[in-house]
């Protein structure tokens, strides 16, 4: 048993390391590798502020990657083509500017996450389970129809976004980016917890109606949690249309909801580097499981009904011995 | 658009809607007895499908299928309730949703291995094949029409057993007050058994139904799964008359909306056009109508409660 603040600073120094060492030796893939972990782990930070914080069940988070994902890929392409977005009324141009492209996946992942956010609330439990899995869907089956951006077979875009100063082709300097970006939402996440909104935000998981006597509206609250939840996932979802330069529907599907909350209890519900444990365990598990058996996805499965039966805490909940989160 | 062709449609949005009711229906019942979000309900779809298509293979015989489909999907109900389920009905939907996704790996994955990726296609019965003259002039398949048959009949057996007899006396009770119903002397076990077999039997049932008249493959339940999510958020948790009232609105508006939409479009649009945007636009629209729903019941149309 070690203190939580050691386990987490072990597990990002890890993550850090490994790709560097893998650089200097000249293996690129795993390199890659580590960024989608660190990409994932973004992401599932995003859902881990509205499931384990808030206790918001959101089996649609794959709608947030893939309204950023989609974000990323329609500019990038726009710019690569020399297409302007729209002439009408005003002139929109495509970017390849991950600076410019950021802003915009977070603004319309927040946009998403207010509009199905705000109706999907206003039910609980089993209800919005299902809600958030359907609006998810919905997306996943426009993007399927809509076919001026690839339809079915996705949008290639041959380039990663520009960044200032660095050359984002470079595997160990794009990884640079993701973990950056991953290091500012788990700081984003560790101080929402610690603040006053994350305290109301536990309570009104916990006890809506003290909540509500104290003067401060659980839904308010839980909307709030959504959107920056639903913020940061979208940005997760630009960088992977990035690493992969390519955006299908496949982003916005629902087996990738499931993956995201897989993810999270691997690693520990509520826990800062919960998701960062899980997405490492579960890539790295794809990775050799997947070498070995093309079926692996089903002992997988007996896998995490054995860790959900029996084993509840997740990774970080086994390893570290102060339980703030139960 | 002849009215003809629009009533075609009518048959077909009907079609859709009986089966959705028939997955739904199980859902919805598990939902308000237990109090259990099921997502591998989609695989007991897909079992179905299965073993109807290889029974029908190796014995030649299409409705032996359609019964080994029933008794398949019922086992599969009856193991995975007595292994697993069992053990979730006092966590959390967390835990729940975590447990029934990890299932659906398992089922989907041990169907690939079993089967193959490929997907099996199986034959419309000769008793049923062919088209009949409707009044009106309209040629439709037999074998839809008989799809909207067994619907309406499964419909009308599943009123009367929750609504007339002993064991569906003990489901309403069960779903009103568990600990009372145990009080008096019910095996609560037991009637959850049963209330997941016939959940499960109902979607093996419509999987091999649609398996016929579409590919049967892995994954196939998925899609019906998310659907019958829709129908019982519009008809409201474990109420039986809302996911029969759902599945009739999600079936016809999806299926009048991917007809209707890119022709009305064609009106103010080119061709080719209105037929992306028509048919782009024709797959929100159950969506949209979820989303009106909950905006005035958040409970659905015939929800009591919110779970």
């Amino acid at each position: 048993m070690i203190p939580e603040r050691w386990l987490n600073l072990g597990v990002l120094t890890l993550l850090a390391a490994v790709p560097l060492v893998a650089s200097l030796a000249g293996q690129p893939f795993t390199v890659t590798l580590a960024t989608k972990i660190a990409i994932f782990a973004l992401a599932a930070t995003g859902l881990n502020i509205a499931l384990g914080l808030g206790g918001l069940v959101s089996f649609g988070h794959a709608a947030f990657f893939g309204v950023g994902g989609y974000a990323c890929g329609i500019l990038a392409s726009h710019a690569r083509n020399y297409e302007p977005l729209s002439t009408w009324p005003w002139d929109i141009e495509g970017t390849t500017q991950m600076l410019t492209i950021w802003p915009i996946a977070v603004l319309l992942g927040g946009l998403a996450a207010l509009v199905i956010g705000a109706l999907s609330l206003r039910t609980s439990g089993i209800f919005f389970i299902m809600i958030t899995l359907a609006f998810a869907q919905m997306l996943y089956y426009f993007a399927i129809s809509w076919p001026t951006y690839g339809g079915e077979d996705g949008l290639p875009f041959y380039l990663r976004g520009d960044f200032p100063g660095l050359n984002t082709m470079d595997p160990i300097q794009f990884f640079g980016i993701c973990f950056a970006l991953l290091l500012a939402a788990l700081f984003t996440f560790h101080r929402l917890h610690r603040a006053r909104f994350g305290l109301s935000l536990e309570a009104a998981r916990q006890n809506p109606e003290r909540l509500r006597s104290l003067g401060i509206r659980p839904f308010h609250v839980r909307l709030l949690a959504f959107v920056i939840s639903g913020m940061i996932t979208a940005l997760a979802g630009a960088l992977y249309a990035d690493l992969n330069r390519f955006v299908s529907p496949a982003m916005l599907s629902w087996h990738l909801s499931g993956e995201l909350i897989v993810l999270i209890v691997l690693g520990g519900v509520g826990r800062l580097c919960g998701p960062v444990v899980g997405a490492a365990a579960y890539f790295l598990l794809e990775h050799w499981a997947g070498a070995a058996s093309e079926y692996w996805q089903f002992w997988f499965g007996l896998l995490l009904l054995g860790v959900v039966l029996f084993a509840r805490g997740g990774i970080v909940g086994a390893l570290a011995k102060d339980h703030t989160h139960d | 658009m002849t009215s003809l062709l629009l009533a075609e449609q009518v048959l077909n949005g009907l079609q859709f809607g009986m089966m959705l009711f028939l997955m739904s229906a199980g859902l919805t019942l598990v939902f308000g007895v237990m109090g259990l979000i099921n997502l591998a309900h989609g695989s007991f779809y897909m079992i179905g499908a299965f073993a109807c298509a290889s029974v029908a293979m190796a014995t030649g015989s299409w409705f032996l299928g359609l019964a080994a489909s029933l008794a398949a999907a019922a086992v599969a109900g009856v193991l995975v309730e007595l292994l697993v389920i069992r053990r979730l009905y006092d966590r959390d939907h967390l835990d729940q949703v975590l447990a029934t996704f990890a299932l659906i790996l398992v089922f989907s994955e041990g169907t690939r291995y079993l089967f193959g990726s490929f997907p099996l296609f199986l034959d419309v019965p000769a008793a049923l094949s062919g088209a009949v003259t409707l009044p009106g002039g309209i040629a439709y398949p037999v074998y839809r029409l008989a799809i909207i048959a067994a619907g309406i009949a499964v419909a009308i057996g599943l009123f009367w057993l929750v609504g007339r007899t002993r064991l569906g006396i003990r489901i309403r009770a069960g779903e009103a007050d568990r600990e009372m119903i145990a009080a008096l002397g019910v095996d609560i076990d037991r009637l959850y058994t049963i209330v997941f077999a016939l959940g499960a039997a109902l979607a093996g049932f419509a999987g091999a139904m649609l398996g016929t008249i579409q590919s049967v493959q892995v994954g196939m339940g998925e899609p019906v799964l998310i659907l019958a999510f829709v129908v019982i958020v519009i008809g409201g948790i474990g109420s039986i008359k809302g996911a029969l009232i759902g599945s009739m609105l999600v079936g016809l508006t999806d299926t009048l909306g991917r007809t209707l939409l890119p022709v009305a479009f064609s009106t103010i649009l080119p061709p080719s056009d209105a037929n992306a945007v028509g048919s782009a636009l024709a797959s929100l629209l159950i969506y949209v109508l979820m989303a009106g729903i909950l905006v005035f019941r958040p409970s659905g149309l015939y929800g009591g409660r919110s779970a």
